[in-house]
């Protein structure tokens, strides 16, 4: 009982206590513009550049991780050896268990410099020369490398143990007869599990990728560490960028105005209401392949 | 006509040694991404070891941070602070924790069971940052200053869904047997529950609590406006000052509790944004220590998880 009402606590309390700031800004506060305002000394406010860094950087996040995340739960469930499976489990999992800000740390001082500001300058010289794409992919890049890449980059390294475990999980749920028909059929693995698993999978698959998605949406600590924090109005990956969850961390403590407070609490609230819906739809989706097996599929 | 065609497509040499290439193809692939994937976690956990441990010594875990631009001194505070804030976060998570695994694993099917474990994924859902927020207007602002108590409740929010979901599943272990053969000696549903099924499944419950402190340890983004941050905090000396000035157990209490607190994520990320070389060289340490605890807790809680579902199933 506690744990619902506390949920429900949460949502009021982000309700009432933005109330002030969704009264005068309404709307606005929301619609995308180039140049957002975010003014704390004058009290005006527009989230846009914010929802637009949440929303770049997750999306670069469940391109890349969700690849990989289903190849290592394609591993994991259907092809790895017995003596192996286990020990590759568990390193997944640790790899969901290291906390955000060591993920951070180690973003600044060696990720950002090996790999995202290399990356990121081959990008530039190269799908920046070409019309349209340059658009996001325009430099110049800071030369720390914190930019929307770098934390897109991140995040995806971060949801990638939550896409596989699920996806992993999924596959193990798919009961025998489904592979068996298959290979009687005389399709070789892959096209078993191209064929008949993925299809069958596939509204499961697709809620372990709502899932990253949600914990990336709401990821803090190392995508503030790397993403820059500015407000840009250039849509460009390779410039530095604010989330939604960092604008809170980095300003919440130190509001300057009443009116200040309301606005971030009313980020936190879009942040919530985004999260609790892709939740709700992950789960769903989860439960409803769990359903047709009698094991246990929980995200 | 098409039957014809892919007849004598499935029996061309041709075609069969394609299918034979994409198989290997693919299946290595996924192999290849495994390994991809699994690279940051060595590369992270072999930087960490290497950097951070170049900065650990002794004084890191018993002094106190020196005045900046100075070399030496240490993180006590945060290494007391991560452990008051997570003995205060388990006070409030586990009974909550607790009755509501007992109750989604006796009746999982009840509307009330359902709302239940769906809240619980909602929650393991939202934000660390709304949590924080939610900290911050529950007890920060109500009593005008930040605490320990604020951080403590706040990281409880992260532990209970891990608490609840890690007990809910050791409980369903338990054999239907035990359960039924309290109910058939005359025992109320209650005290089945609480003498016969909590004792049996009490290791996995135990495992519960450690993934859950292993969960809130590495929370940064909840404290940032709950507990806040506080250098100076020595919990040793609170209380040896206490013991010898005869002072009540509340007040030691409301010195603990009632000031702000430092905590490991929190100090390696005020750390990690300072232009002094010694502080970074701490953040890394600090890094490594967080690791090694949150590593630790993990491998523990799921070894015992390991071990305790096969001895079940037997």
């Amino acid at each position: 009982m506690t744990i619902l009402a506390a949920v429900v606590a949460i949502g009021l309390m982000l309700w009432n206590e933005s109330g002030v700031a969704r009264a005068t800004f309404g709307l606005r506060f929301l619609i995308p513009s180039l140049q957002s305002a975010w003014d704390p000394v004058n009290d005006r406010y527009q989230a846009w550049a914010f929802i637009y860094g949440t929303l770049i950087t997750s999306g670069i996040a469940i391109a890349l991780a969700v690849p990989v995340g289903v190849g290592v739960a394609v591993f994991l469930a259907e092809l790895c050896p017995p003596w192996l499976h286990t020990s590759l489990d568990w390193l997944v999992e640790l790899l969901a268990a290291i906390p955000s800000v060591v993920y951070g740390l180690w973003g600044i001082f060696v990720f950002l410099p090996v790999v995202v500001e290399p990356v990121g300058k081959l990008l530039e010289s190269s799908l920046g020369r070409v019309p349209l794409l340059s658009l996001l992919f325009a430099g110049p890049m800071p030369a720390s490398g914190s930019s929307r890449l770098a934390a897109g980059l991140i995040l995806s390294i971060m949801i990638l143990p939550t896409i596989a475990a699920v996806t992993r999980d999924i596959f193990r749920a798919i009961p025998d007869a489904q592979r068996e028909a298959s290979l009687a059929l005389g399709a070789t693995r892959w096209e078993t599990i191209w064929r008949a698993l993925i299809p069958y999978g596939t509204s499961g698959i697709l809620g372990a990728v709502i899932l990253g998605l949600g914990r990336a949406l709401g990821e803090t600590m190392a995508v503030t560490m790397v993403i820059g924090n500015s407000i840009e109005s250039s849509p460009s990956l390779l410039r530095p960028g604010y989330t939604m969850s960092s604008v809170i961390a980095n300003e919440f403590a130190e509001a300057v105005s009443k009116m200040h407070t309301q606005v971030l609490v009313e980020v936190g609230l879009i942040l919530f209401v985004m999260t609790l819906l892709l939740n709700a739809l992950a789960r769903l989706l989860v439960w409803r392949v769990a359903r047709r097996s009698t094991m246990e599929v929980r995200a | 006509m098409s039957v014809v065609r892919s007849a004598s497509l499935l029996v061309s040499a041709a075609y069969q040694r394609r299918r034979r290439v994409v198989n290997a193809g693919m299946l290595s692939i996924t192999g290849l991404l495994t390994l991809l994937a699994l690279a940051p976690l060595f590369w992270i956990v072999g930087y960490v070891i290497a950097r951070g441990g170049r900065s650990l010594n002794l004084a890191f875990f018993t002094q106190l941070p020196r005045p900046l631009g100075m070399d030496g001194g240490g993180v006590l505070h945060a290494i007391e602070g991560t452990l008051l804030l997570a003995l205060l976060a388990s006070a409030f998570a586990i009974p909550p924790g607790l009755l509501a695994a007992l109750y989604a694993a006796r009746h999982p099917n009840t509307p009330l069971g359902v709302a239940l474990r769906f809240a619980t994924d909602v929650l393991s859902g939202v934000p660390s940052i709304v949590i924080g927020l939610f900290g911050y207007a529950l007890i920060v602002r109500p009593q005008g200053h930040f605490s320990a108590l604020a951080g403590g409740a706040a990281l409880a929010l992260i532990m209970v869904p891990t608490v609840t979901r890690t007990t809910e599943e050791m409980l369903k272990l338990v054999p239907h047997s035990l359960r039924e053969a309290s109910l058939a000696l005359g025992a109320p549903e209650w005290k089945t529950s609480l003498s016969v099924v909590l004792p049996a499944a009490l290791n996995g419950i135990l495992t519960g609590v450690l993934l859950g402190i292993a969960r809130a340890a590495g929370e940064t983004a909840p404290l940032l406006f709950t507990a806040l941050g506080n250098e100076r905090f020595e919990a040793v000396q609170i209380l040896t000052g206490a013991i010898q000035g005869r002072q009540g157990i509340g007040q030691i209490l409301n010195r603990l509790f009632e000031q702000p607190v430092d905590s490991l994520p929190l100090t390696l990320w005020k750390y990690a944004q300072q232009p002094y070389p010694e502080r970074i060289n701490q953040a890394w340490a600090v890094a490594l220590v967080l690791m090694i605890l949150v590593l630790v807790l993990n491998i523990t809680a799921r070894v015992w998880i390991a071990t305790r579902a096969r001895r079940l199933r037997g």
